[in-house]
């Protein structure tokens, strides 16, 4: 196809014809391309127009903003720094992916080999459905239905599995990182069961059938020749649901419990994130303050983008199309 | 499968044990990702139907204090519409006339590819992000105030990658010898690609441009920061603060009272019935134009 693309590019459509009969070739390349290049501008933008507004601010900060665990940019003197909410952000993030990957890699198997092929689409459509559920929705649904429900498989983890550092403390609380996590987990499930469910469909149906005839059993055909071609694939939609993850604000702006500690412990009432942070933060905040959001709302862009970009970079060396 | 099973000699325990126990994994993760999706909507609609009502539709929340009954979300419903709106119409053009140029002009060129590069990255931005950046640019450094306007910018930026997407795939579809059937009868480029191309893709664009719609009809942070809260009609999509269906359910979620409550779950149900319908055309539509594309 790129062939005969190229050749129309030099061929008598664009070139004389165009120039001699009709004067819109050139207004019309110029709007579209002027297009492309205003989103270009518009990212560009964004990036100055964060670091203009924050600067104010952090020159007004009494802290080091990256070493700061508070967030008190509101005073006389203003005293803020990311730390807490970059800490709460990765860690909530990462405990999502943790829950969501493998059932989103199952799911994504479950709709491309195993669902009866008939009801593959609805079941599909169901998934995706996950995906239009408006975040609001899940932040509701959270506050009044999870926050309460969690407190049994949280005290169940503190109890028999307190060993562990993440679940240890002394009393376990409903609005914790961890359920703000599950809320994450769901709200990104759909979009890597997406992206993998892509790629496990455009695995060679040759290699497919050439285990299948070899004797492979269906799960020795998916582990041989279906996952090595999705690994890339898989890694990159993880890398987009982390993400979306560290990005989502208002389904988890009322679970986590605002504090700006640094702990590891998921269960205790401690935890916040840049994002929830900002929405949690903005009604009060002066003009200072409001500097000092901006300037974690850079942080976030930072971060995101680098997670965005290095997942696009794996997407386009493996050269799969399509994804999100 | 089964068929081939039957030839060949038995396949070990061991190995069909396995082979049966992934099969359970797999439909075990099915039934875990669904079950968030049914508790949702149960909830939704179980706790909504209270407080939907005409009464909800019809009135705004002016003058009804947090723990009166009564009040409803009219003011948010019609500040989505015109947020909505206003969107569409920046983003739509952008993004249709960005899609024209990666398929239809821009192939293989350095800025074309460097283009698509930002805009998969575009779609990555947090809609935090978005509203941050209309907050700084927009309103604190050219002095604008508030506005509906203010929220449907930063929606726009939030569609904008997601319609050049969909637009873009949808051109891709169209096949060249149509292109070049007009070319070979003397149409230029622009011609064949505005009366040929894109009458073409036109549904399967109209199905993109819809769920974009439908993605950012729940935005709820960008309008935060942008739109700000009010209690009262404003139809004024240019001057002062707005109401937003997804802002008016995040703000009476955050009031610890049932009255406030029953209402956030009202709206949670006009947002999810909003949401829902948007998709179900688009899925008609994409589905009518192409009933041989099962998944």
């Amino acid at each position: 196809m790129a062939t005969s693309l190229r050749t129309r590019e030099g061929g008598p459509a664009t070139g004389r014809s165009a120039s001699r009969h009709d004067r819109g070739e050139g207004p019309f390349r110029f709007l579209t391309t002027g297009a492309g290049i205003l989103l270009l501008a518009i990212m560009a933008a964004i990036a100055v127009f964060l670091v203009v507004k924050a600067i104010p601010a952090l020159q007004q900060n009494t802290s080091n903003f990256f070493t700061e665990k508070l967030w008190t940019p509101n005073g006389a003197e203003p005293r803020f720094g990311i730390a807490a909410l970059a800490f709460g952000t990765l860690i909530s993030s990462l405990l999502a992916l943790l829950m969501a990957l493998p059932v989103a890699v199952g799911v994504a198997l479950f709709i491309s080999h195993y669902a009866p092929r008939r009801l593959a689409g609805v079941l599909g459509y169901l998934v995706d459905l996950l995906a239009a559920v408006p975040s609001v929705v899940y932040g509701l649904w959270g506050v009044i239905f999870l926050v309460p429900f969690m407190s049994g498989p949280a005290t169940f983890l503190n109890t028999y599995f307190g060993w562990i550092p993440l679940f240890a403390g002394d009393a376990v609380y409903g609005r914790s990182i961890l359920t703000a996590s599950v809320v994450l987990a769901i709200m990104i499930l759909p979009i890597i069961a997406a992206i993998s469910r892509e790629v496990f469909l455009q695995a060679p149906g040759s290699l497919e059938e050439a285990s299948l005839a070899l004797g492979a059993t269906r799960w020795e055909m998916i582990r041989m020749s279906v996952l090595p071609f999705g690994r890339a694939g898989v890694v990159s939609a993880a890398m987009l649901g982390l993400g979306r993850a560290m990005g989502e604000t208002i389904a988890v702006a009322l679970i986590f419990p605002a504090t700006f500690e640094i702990t590891l412990r998921v269960l205790s009432a401690n935890g916040n994130s840049i994002a929830a942070n900002i929405a949690n933060g903005f009604g009060e905040a002066t003009v200072t303050g409001r500097g000092a959001l901006i300037a974690s709302g850079l942080v976030l862009f930072v971060i995101t983008l680098a997670v965005n970009m290095a997942a696009r970079l794996i997407v386009a060396r493996r050269s799969f199309g399509g994804a999100a | 499968m089964t068929a081939t099973a039957r030839v060949l000699p038995a396949i070990s325990t061991g190995r069909r044990v396995k082979n049966t126990f992934v099969q359970g994994l797999v439909w075990l993760a099915f039934g875990l990702a669904i079950i968030p999706l049914i508790s949702v909507l149960w909830l939704v609609v179980k706790n909504g139907l209270a407080r939907f009502d005409l009464t909800f539709l019809t009135h705004s929340m002016r003058g009804i204090a947090p723990r009166d009954a009564g009040g409803g979300a009219y003011h948010a419903i019609l500040g989505t519409l015109e947020q909505v709106a206003i969107a569409t119409v920046i983003s739509v053009p952008i993004g249709l006339l960005t899609a024209i140029y990666l398929v239809e002009y821009g192939q293989g060129r350095r800025l074309a590819r460097t283009i698509s590069f930002f805009v998969d990255v575009m779609t990555g931005i947090p809609s935090v992000v978005a509203g941050l950046f209309i907050l700084a640019f927009w309103i604190l450094i050219l002095g604008f105030g508030f506005s509906g306007f203010a929220g449907a910018l930063a929606l726009s930026i939030l569609m904008m990658p997601t319609v050049v997407r969909s637009a873009e795939e949808m051109l891709r579809l169209v096949p060249t010898e149509l292109r070049e059937a007009s070319y070979a009868l003397g149409v230029p480029k622009w011609r064949t690609i505005v009366r040929v191309v894109l009458p073409t893709a036109f549904t399967g664009i109209v199905t993109g441009v819809m769920l974009a719609i439908a993605r950012v009809a729940g935005e709820t942070a960008p309008l935060l920061l942008t739109v700000f809260i009010t209690n009262s009609i404003n139809e004024d999509p240019f001057n002062g603060p707005q109401m937003g269906l997804p802002l008016y359910i995040f703000d009476q979620m955050g009031r610890p009272n049932d009255t406030a409550i029953d209402r956030a779950w009202a709206g949670a149900l006009t947002l999810i019935l909003i949401v829902m319908l948007l998709n179900l055309v688009a899925r008609v539509i994409a589905w009518w134009r192409s009933p041989a594309k099962a998944r």
